[in-house]
């Protein structure tokens, strides 16, 4: 018997040490493979292109980018707007899907209808095409720039994006920049373009069919004796949804959603069919500027791998302190 | 009646708020949309009338023109019954495998034994592939690159989940075996790969790939597009199928390994059988994911249906305008094959 | 004992090791390959008029197309032996890098990055290029000038990006690039009204404006040129004999026109008392020996797809839709720059 322990260990050692091996063996193959072939064709490698002018201009930025940055920057400028567009996409994502949620547990059967055909239209078609038709709203629905529509005074809305008002910082303070009409553009204020535009509210309205589910789901399992409960200790419904329904709703709806969140951001990676320069976009056309494939690709990869892994991190650290909490109770 | 309204409705003041919101909302809406997609739209192929709309009615008369295009891409004009033909093929299994338990009882009395129905499913795929590339019994070869449509989102979609599902079972049971070192091997890749979106993953396909692969093997983008979205697939099914085993207690291992099975055996008859049943309405969504992402492969120019949209319509200056309704109807067959599947997966769960 | 899923895997990852280990063909095999699949494998563009796109009957035409028909006649004595592979603009260079295609003859700039470091060799010109802009005639843009601060369309993927941004940079002017990955979807923008003017080569401006347009009347196309875009095949690096076999066929179509020979009476020509029409007709001397083919390598591209100002005049001049000018790509003869190096 001893003896067949020992036997199955050995065995079982030697299968792992197979598999590590071949899997480096592998590794060390390709990796040599596209190393020589790189040699052999002549193309350059390595990441020291990033330190050379970039070239190209990036058509909206955070920061004042222009052609004679870097390709770090440019990167940085593309990592940025990703960012631009993923963090309000969340907000506004968390909005409507916590709003459409509760529709679909309303008493009212129209809201409850509605709530249900949303989830069920946004859920079913995918991103892209979502972000194509936002797009293609925006920019062939609305009027051309020299025509553009001044909905709110200073707000302009038009084919070239929304103009909008924006406090100036080099302008003594209270005071805000307004939009005027330019000769070929509006000028002046801040505008964001319909590109963005578009990938923020593809990216909202279809992560908020899933967060909607969420939520719902959440505060369904609650049970149901709980709320009666509250109900018969005379909380209101405003209070029984505040003290006794969303604290436990939410442990259920918090490590989902953040996964949500995750995948909104990995999402945002499709701006690059509408046009917006994302991270992905800048790789892109960095990639056929230089040639570097390997490199453009791997910089994608270790940027949305360190997304992931700090979302994983928060969601750790939120599921610790509720277990520190549950147990402190 | 009254008590339906009055409990669904108007139960409380601002339940009663919402309902003459939203017959508000409709009242005011619905009727334009009706005029737009109905009472005022185009529906013959006529770019002249359509033009004369100027935005008033929907032309639904480019679909009747460009339905072809869309539904096939760039694929020979004078043969497009044979992707037509192989999308029926493909439809036709899909539909079986949903089917299959209710058929088989409804038509042999009893179920139909997975492996004759795998055996049809295999060979049907098999046909459509053939009808697809051509090359023998008189049927001209056409090149992968000129493949594209509707057949092709659906080709690529079960291609990858059918590649997928075996590799995301072993990676799921490497995840729990008990060797450390395959445990930890199949953890990394797992979550290296859910922690990427799919485009890098395209891109890999479409510029790293043929770095390293022989020639030859790597000539054609659409094998490394499926080879890419098999990997992408894995990693995702891999953590359903976990799920699924995870419902299945310890105890059912442990008692199977007593009464003598081999470790192979008791995961192939007692442990899988039921951790894929459980798994199954999971499953079902995450075959959804794979059927609305396929629809990323455009940005790899193939021309599956959203970019043989883009095709058929961005080319032509007559048609360029109706974007909108080319969208809503490709939107409409994802919609109806999404919307089943997940009816089906939200019975079987129900079951 | 457990299973390990990996190990399957594994296995036939390293079956494939051993089976592939051996480097891949690179110097001189290029030709000695094509002769064994007997076809040419030509990188083409998706469908740009004039250069390489489908016609109504699925043929692939252009200038782009004839120069691999070209190669095809004089290597493997066929025009038709030619498997045509449609890449994007970003895909163009991997395939022929990974040694999927054997030419890559699709619009493509000769620079000095894409000669230098991405592992590829431009063979020869074949159209001389400049970027543009087209603007719709209603937005009364008549110049460059005028676009300042304007939004531009682009397709990325391109010189063209890089081009626009140096010369609004010289001009000392901003510009905000809308870039799009594929073709279609900056077509698409630009026609939708997105931008106020659209950028890439005057050709492909030309042929945009002649094919995509409901009436070409309605869009303009700025007199100025921002860049020099000498278009051309190019090759995988390291095989220098089929290097050039590629260079000398694209020669050959030019000589051919400057001596004066015809798809029509190249065959009659074939007994001239020109030595230098013998010459590249292979009459007398065999100069295809020195290239690794026979001695009417020149001979059967020109009966294939005629000389290179037939070439041009049958997709791009005076006998296309488009109807451009040959300006620089006229003979050097007459003021053009399209100058061959002697065949002898």
């Amino acid at each position: 018997m001893r003896r067949r322990f020992a036997e199955a260990g050995r065995r079982a050692f030697l299968w792992q040490a197979l598999a590590v091996g071949l899997l480096l063996l592998g590794g060390w193959w390709v990796a040599g493979r596209v190393e020589g072939e790189l040699a052999a064709r002549g193309i350059r490698s390595g990441f020291g292109f990033l330190l050379q002018p970039a070239g190209f201009e990036i058509g909206e930025s955070l920061f004042d980018f222009h052609a004679g940055l870097a390709y770090w920057q440019a990167f940085l400028v593309g990592f940025a707007n990703t960012l631009r567009v993923a963090l309000p996409g969340l907000l506004l994502a968390t909005v409507l899907g916590a709003l459409i949620g509760f529709a679909r547990l309303s008493p009212n059967f129209l809201l409850r209808a509605l709530g249900t055909a949303y989830v069920e239209v946004f859920r079913n078609v995918p991103l892209l095409l979502q972000l194509l038709t936002w797009y293609f709203l925006l920019t062939e629905k609305l009027p051309p720039v020299a025509d553009a529509v001044e909905f709110l005074p200073g707000f302009f809305l038009s084919k070239s994006g929304l103009a909008f008002p924006l406090p100036a910082f080099a302008v003594a303070a209270g005071e805000l920049a307004w939009p005027q009409r330019g000769l070929l553009n509006i000028e002046g204020g801040a505008t964001v373009t319909p590109e963005y535009l578009a990938v923020l509210l593809g990216l909202a309205a279809y992560s908020a069919a899933y967060l909607a589910e969420i939520v719902r789901a959440g505060i369904l399992s609650v049970s149901r004796g709980q709320v009666e409960a509250a109900a018969a200790l005379g909380l209101t419904a405003r209070q029984r949804m505040r003290w006794v329904v969303l604290p436990q709703a939410l442990r259920l709806i918090v490590p989902p959603a953040g996964n949500q969140y995750l995948n909104l951001t990995k999402n945002s990676s499709l701006a690059v069919v509408v046009g917006y320069p994302d991270l992905v976009s800048v790789a892109n056309t960095t990639l056929n500027q230089t040639g570097q494939a390997v490199e453009c690709i791997a910089i994608l990869i270790a940027v949305y791998l360190a997304l992931s892994l700090a979302t994983a991190a928060l969601l750790a650290l939120y599921n610790a302190r509720l277990l520190r909490r549950g147990s402190a109770a | 009646m009254i008590a339906w309204l009055r409990g669904n409705l108007f139960s409380g003041w601002a339940s009663g708020l919402a309902t003459l919101l939203v017959c508000a909302g409709a009242a005011a809406l619905l009727p334009d949309l009706l005029r737009w997609g109905a009472t005022h739209a185009v529906f013959a192929p006529d770019a002249e009338q359509c033009r004369a709309l100027d935005g008033a009615g929907a032309c639904w008369g480019v679909i009747a023109e460009k339905y072809r295009l869309v539904l096939f891409g760039r694929y020979p004009h004078a043969e497009h019954w044979r992707p037509a033909l192989a999308t029926a093929l493909v439809l036709a299994v899909l539909a079986g495998f949903l089917l299959l338990p209710r058929a088989g009882r409804f038509f042999l009395g009893r179920a139909v034994p997975l492996a004759a129905f795998a055996a049809f499913g295999i060979a049907a795929l098999a046909g459509a592939l053939f009808l697809m590339a051509g090359g023998a019994l008189g049927l001209a070869a056409v090149d992968t690159s000129r493949w594209g449509g509707l057949p092709l989102t659906l080709l690529l979609a079960l291609g990858a989940v059918v590649g997928a599902l075996p590799g995301g079972i072993l990676l799921a049971l490497g995840r729990r075996s008990s060797l450390p070192a395959i445990r930890a091997l199949c953890a990394v890749y797992i979550e290296l790969v859910r922690g990427l979106p799919l485009i890098p993953v395209l891109f890999m396909a479409a510029f790293l790939f043929p770095l390293f692969l022989p020639r030859g093997l790597g000539a054609d983008v659409l094998l490394r597009v499926l080879v890419a979205l098999i990997l992408f697939a894995a990693a995702h099914l891999a953590e359903v199928v976990r799920g699924g085993l995870q419902s299945v207690p310890q105890g059912q291992y442990d008692t199977a390994r007593a009464l003598g099975f081999t470790p192979w055996q008791v995961q192939r008859y007692i442990i899988l059988p039921q951790a894929l049943r459980a798994a199954l309405p999971a499953l079902t969504n995450s075959f959804i994911a794979v059927f609305k992402d396929v629809s990323l492969v455009t940005v790899v120019s193939l021309y599956e249906l959203t970019g043989a949209l883009q095709l058929a319509l961005a080319g032509d200056a007559d048609w360029r305008p109706y974007f909108l309704e080319g969208y809503l109807f490709i939107g409409a067959i994802y919609w109806a094959g999404c919307f089943a599947l997940s009816r089906w997966s939200a019975r079987m769960e129900a079951r | 004992m457990k299973l390990s899923p990996l190990r399957c895997a594994l296995l036939v990852l390293a079956g494939a090791a051993a089976g592939f280990a051996a480097p891949a063909a690179h110097a001189g095999k290029t030709l000695d390959a094509v002769r064994q699949h007997g076809r040419v494998v030509c990188g083409v563009s998706t469908g740009l008029p004039g250069f390489s796109a489908v016609d109504s009957k699925g043929n692939w035409v252009g200038l782009d197309t004839d120069v691999c028909r070209a190669l095809a006649a004089a290597v493997l004595g066929d025009a038709g032996k030619v498997k045509w592979t449609p890449l994007n603009s970003q895909q163009r260079f991997t395939p022929l890098q990974a040694g999927e295609i054997d030419v890559l003859s699709r619009n493509t700039t000769w620079t000095l990055t894409r000669d230098a470091s991405m592992g590829l060799h431009f063979a020869a010109v074949t159209y001389y290029d400049g970027q543009g802009f087209m603007v719709a005639k209603k937005s009364k843009v008549t110049n460059v000038k005028q676009l300042k601060g304007a939004e531009i369309c682009v397709q990325s993927g391109t010189t063209t990006e890089k081009n626009l941004t140096d010369y609004f940079r010289a001009q000392g002017m901003k510009a905000k690039p809308v870039v799009f990955e594929s073709y279609e979807a900056s077509l698409k923008a630009f026609f939708s009204g997105r931008c106020q003017a659209y950028t890439t080569d005057v050709s492909s401006l030309a042929a945009i404006r002649d094919k995509e347009v409901k009436n070409p009347d309605d869009y303009a196309i700025l007199p100025e040129l921002i860049s020099k875009e000498p278009l051309g095949p190019a090759v995988r690096r390291g095989d220098d004999e089929w290097f050039a076999i590629v260079k000398w066929v694209v020669y050959a179509l030019i000589e051919a026109e400057e001596l004066g020979v015809t798809q029509a009476n190249a065959e009659s020509l074939k007994r001239s008392a020109n030595p230098a029409v013998q010459r590249l007709l292979g009459g007398a001397e065999d100069m295809g020996r020195l290239l690794g083919l026979d001695k009417e390598w020149a001979y059967r591209a020109i009966r294939a797809v005629g000389n290179y100002g037939e070439i041009f005049d049958r997709n791009l001049g005076a006998n296309s839709p488009l109807k451009l000018p040959r300006g620089s790509n006229q003979l050097w003869t007459k003021g053009g720059l399209m100058y061959a190096p002697p065949i002898r």
